[in-house]
């Protein structure tokens, strides 16, 4: 992992729930490029815990001067977004990974079309300077329950082909209409909410659109639940896992080396054999087949918990 | 009867799965010779994948052009050659929409030809099927002149084009549409295999 | 230190040559007496002073002879290189990567000036001056690809990724181990190696993609593979099959020291930034068994790896025909002693 410290260098709040965090590097000088639909991830030091939270990229992917992301506040989650906006301020210094896009565009595309539901706006944000830059064709619509709340609507450029809808005003997307038509080698992006990206992938389907052509990215963060023990075979030690802890945080807490890179379910490099299993993992990946998932043979340790007797895994 | 069955082979060979009917959706169906009989299988198992189909068939000598012609497809067309409706196909595509099936059906170099222009007009893979249905001649492409020659049924066999004596390789490259053939002799000019007919 | 460029040819009267320094630090591949297909991936940091892994893009004595004879090549086939559509980013990509290295790494040689987007490149051992804009292809003489990788040693190939998979949709490759570009551009990780026999159902392709799926910028990582040639050719593509493939049948017990050659490819991988796409360049080192049996841990290992390996590898890496030749020749360089580990020279 190439992470690198850098300084938090403005903090914009841009609606009641979202705020917009600039990171630069402290000695001055330029950060790696990206390509859009990339994320970082940011590193809190919150008291005892180390908080590992992936946040898109929403700044212009060509501009090593700095870094931005939007972070929206989940009060109910485990503690890094509140974290973020609560703890840090403008002079920080924080841990940032390297780049990684697990959500990148298809560049052989004829056209793109971006849908984003809420925050999943934000790793298009990035991919619309992209695209603008690279003058390639797309459309972009951003669903939002209501303007107040669409925290997206300040960052996104005055295109024709940037569409709002606000259900509040009685703008509400219409899936179908957007997908049809839409000329041979056009790809769809889904990022939002699990309904959305169901949503685009049923009427994709229905409308006889081949996979390959569908990418969505679902904003998944390790949700907290009820704690849990884990044995951990090759270490030799049995750990439990605390209510707003994830399994990775809980092994990375016990100085257990778990490979990791999206944190969000998405990529399969924490993918973990189970030696035994005696009760329910509750899978929470979009990595594993349902099959695998059934079966209970494998374990995302980065979103995945557990209910019951007994866990053992090859780590 | 059902598409050829070839024997298990190396990760770039192309594997026809058959054709399964999209229902009455935007559709393309490209067909030569026996692959005639795969678009009517297809309609009789759903009639309805004829509604908005835009059949093109290459007879190549055989007598199924009627029996196609009556499966009441949107747009139905006979081309005598590949060559000669190619123009047509393209601008098919041209015209088409996301949501349009491509059906393949018949020899590998037809099948081959049209998904590389396929492919390249931005039809995902994923909205191709093919069915593989008659001869099991091969379009083979000489790595030494980069010609093409089609209908290929020896190994060896001497390209059409630069003369040279190629062995036939199951390595396959979906832009060109065609196997790759390579100089048998290169090390030893003029000592050759003995020629064998293809199998499937 | 200045570097001295030999005068030489990779083909005809092949005067190509290593020099007692080049030997020394030839990168030679087997690290145990034994050779079998393994993901022997690791990365690719900084390494000894003089060794090939010192700095990222190696130059050495060979660079303008190697880059006059990709030129040959490619005036007779310009095919060699192509760039699909969709790839004209991750070839800038590339010539920035390869730019900022050599400039960093070889000051002496080459200088890189940028400002915003105007560029100012210069190729001193190339003789080759170039004002150009970054991300407009029009202010290069060709594509970025083609324009850096006609001063880069190697082979290289860009990889798209997408659908889980890498996909070969651009390239330079004038010496290459028997492979086409042409025919292969196009195609996803698994279709270009179908050819490779027993690597398939050992895993070793779908390991090797997991890994590479997932690698990282700013981490780029290294193997070594290799291969066995008659003459110290650089272009023995299956193009030129049937003008190359006579020579292979020319190996004799006089000359087998002399005209066989160790060809070592140091394969690197790198994440680009701005296309996320994966470049994969494949630098070839030959050294003639001659030179090679001059470091004794090397001509008793490799007698005993050639040996030992299985018929089907000999065949596919087109050697079987000439292997008694290559290991009674190394036979007498292998008095039976241990050898020590690791590949470098044991003095």
């Amino acid at each position: 992992m190439t992470a690198r410290m850098l300084r938090v260098a403005e903090v914009t709040p841009l609606s009641p729930l979202v705020t917009r965090f600039r990171f630069e590097c402290p000695e001055g000088g330029t950060l790696p490029l990206f390509s859009g639909g990339a994320h970082v991830v940011v590193e809190m030091p919150d008291g005892a815990t180390l908080r590992r939270n992936a946040y898109s990229l929403i700044s212009d992917p060509l501009d090593g001067s700095g870094y931005e992301i939007a972070v929206r506040r989940e009060d109910a989650g485990r503690g890094g977004s509140r974290f973020m906006h609560t703890h840090v301020a403008v002079g920080d210094l924080l841990r940032v990974g390297a780049p990684v896009n697990l959500f990148a565009l298809d560049l052989r595309a004829k056209k793109h079309v971006l849908i984003a539901g809420g925050i999943g706006i934000t790793p298009f944000l990035a991919q619309l300077r992209q695209l603008t830059r690279l003058q390639m064709p797309f459309e972009l619509h951003y669903c939002a329950r209501s303007r107040a709340e669409a925290a997206g609507l300040s960052l996104l450029p005055d295109l024709p082909q940037v569409h709002a809808h606000i259900s509040d005003e009685g703008d509400r997307l219409d899936i179908g209409a957007v997908l049809a038509g839409q000329p041979l080698g056009t790809h769809v992006y889904t990022c939002g909410p699990e309904g959305l990206i169901e949503a685009v992938a049923g009427t994709a389907t229905r409308l006889n659109w081949p996979k390959a052509a569908l990418h969505s990215e679902a904003f998944l963060s390790p949700p907290p639940g009820a704690a849990f023990k884990v044995t951990l075979a090759r270490s030799g030690i049995t750990i439990t896992v605390g209510p707003h802890q994830s399994l990775l945080e809980a092994m990375e807490e016990a100085q257990v080396d778990a490979p990791w890179l999206c944190r969000g379910g998405a990529c399969g490099q924490c993918e973990t054999a189970v030696l035994s299993c005696k009760g329910r993992i509750e899978h929470h990946d979009h990595w594993l087949s349902d099959a695998e998932k059934a079966a209970q043979q494998k374990i995302m340790p980065c979103v995945s918990r557990f209910q019951g007797e007994d866990l053992t895994l090859d780590r | 009867m059902p598409g050829t069955e070839f024997s298990p082979s190396i990760a770039s060979r192309p594997v026809y799965a058959g054709l399964v009917a999209q229902g009455a959706m935007p559709a393309i169906m490209l067909a030569d010779a026996e692959g005639a009989g795969a678009l009517i299988d297809l309609a009789a198992r759903d009639p309805a994948v004829m509604e908005r189909a835009h059949v093109i068939f290459i007879p190549a000598g055989t007598p199924h052009g009627a029996r196609l012609r009556a499966l009441g497809a949107r747009i139905y067309h006979e081309s005598p050659s590949y060559a000669a409706c190619l123009e047509r196909f393209r601008k098919a595509l041209a015209d088409a929409h996301m949501g349009t099936t491509l059906y393949l059906a018949g020899t590998e170099g037809l099948i081959g030809q049209a998904t590389a222009e396929a492919l390249a007009a931005g039809l995902p893979a994923g909205a191709i099927q093919s069915e593989h249905r008659g001869s099991i001649a091969r379009r083979m492409q000489c790595v030494h002149c980069k010609g093409i020659t089609e209908g290929v049924t020896t190994d060896p066999f001497t390209c059409s084009h630069c003369g040279l004596t190629l062995f036939v390789r199951d390595h396959y490259s979906r832009r060109l549409g065609a196997f790759q053939g390579v100089c048998v002799d290169a090390e030893t000019p003029g000592v050759l295999p003995p020629v064998q007919e293809i199998r499937p | 230190m200045t570097m001295r460029f030999n005068d030489e040819t990779f083909r005809d009267d092949y005067t190509f040559h290593n020099s007692p320094a080049a030997i020394r630090r030839f990168p030679f591949p087997f690290d145990q007496d034994s050779y079998m297909y393994s993901v022997n991936i690791e990365p690719h940091r900084r390494g000894a002073a003089g060794s090939v892994f010192q700095h990222r893009f190696d130059v050495d004595e060979h660079y303008v002879a190697e880059m006059r004879d990709r030129e040959i090549t490619l005036r007779d086939d310009p095919l060699r290189c192509q760039s699909l559509p969709h790839m004209e980013l991750a070839g800038w990509d590339f010539l920035e990567l390869v730019m900022v290295s050599k400039a960093e790494d070889y000051p002496e040689l080459f200088e890189l000036h940028r400002d915003g987007d105007r560029w100012h490149w210069i190729n001193r051992p190339l003789g080759i001056e170039q004002r150009f804009i970054f991300l407009d292809a029009t202010s290069l003489p060709c594509g970025p690809m083609e324009y850096i990788t006609r001063q880069t040693q190697g082979d290289h190939a860009l990889l798209d990724q997408r659908e889980g998979n890498l996909w070969m949709d651009a390239g330079m490759v004038t010496s290459q181990a028997d492979w086409s570009l042409d025919f292969d551009i196009g195609m996803n990780f698994f279709e270009w190696h179908a050819p490779v026999p027993k690597a398939h159902e050992l895993g070793v392709f779908q390991r090797a993609l997991k890994f590479l799926l997932s690698l990282q910028q700013g981490a780029p990582v290294r193997r070594l593979n290799w291969t066995m040639t008659v003459n110290p050719r650089l272009d023995t593509s299956p193009e030129n099959y049937h003008k190359w493939g006579p020579e292979k049948r020319t190996l004799t017990a006089g000359n087998v020291g002399a005209k066989q050659y160790l060809r070592v490819e140091l394969q690197t991988l790198w994440r680009m930034p701005r296309s996320n796409a994966v470049a994969f360049p494949i630098r070839c080192y030959l050294l003639a068994l001659e030179d090679l049996v001059t470091v004794p841990k090397w001509g008793r290992r490799l007698h005993r790896v050639l040996r030992d390996l299985p018929d089907e590898l000999a065949e596919y890496k087109g050697f079987a025909v000439n292997r008694p030749l290559i290991v009674d020749y190394l036979s007498r360089f292998d008095d039976c002693a241990p050898t020590s580990a690791g590949i470098f020279p044991d003095d």
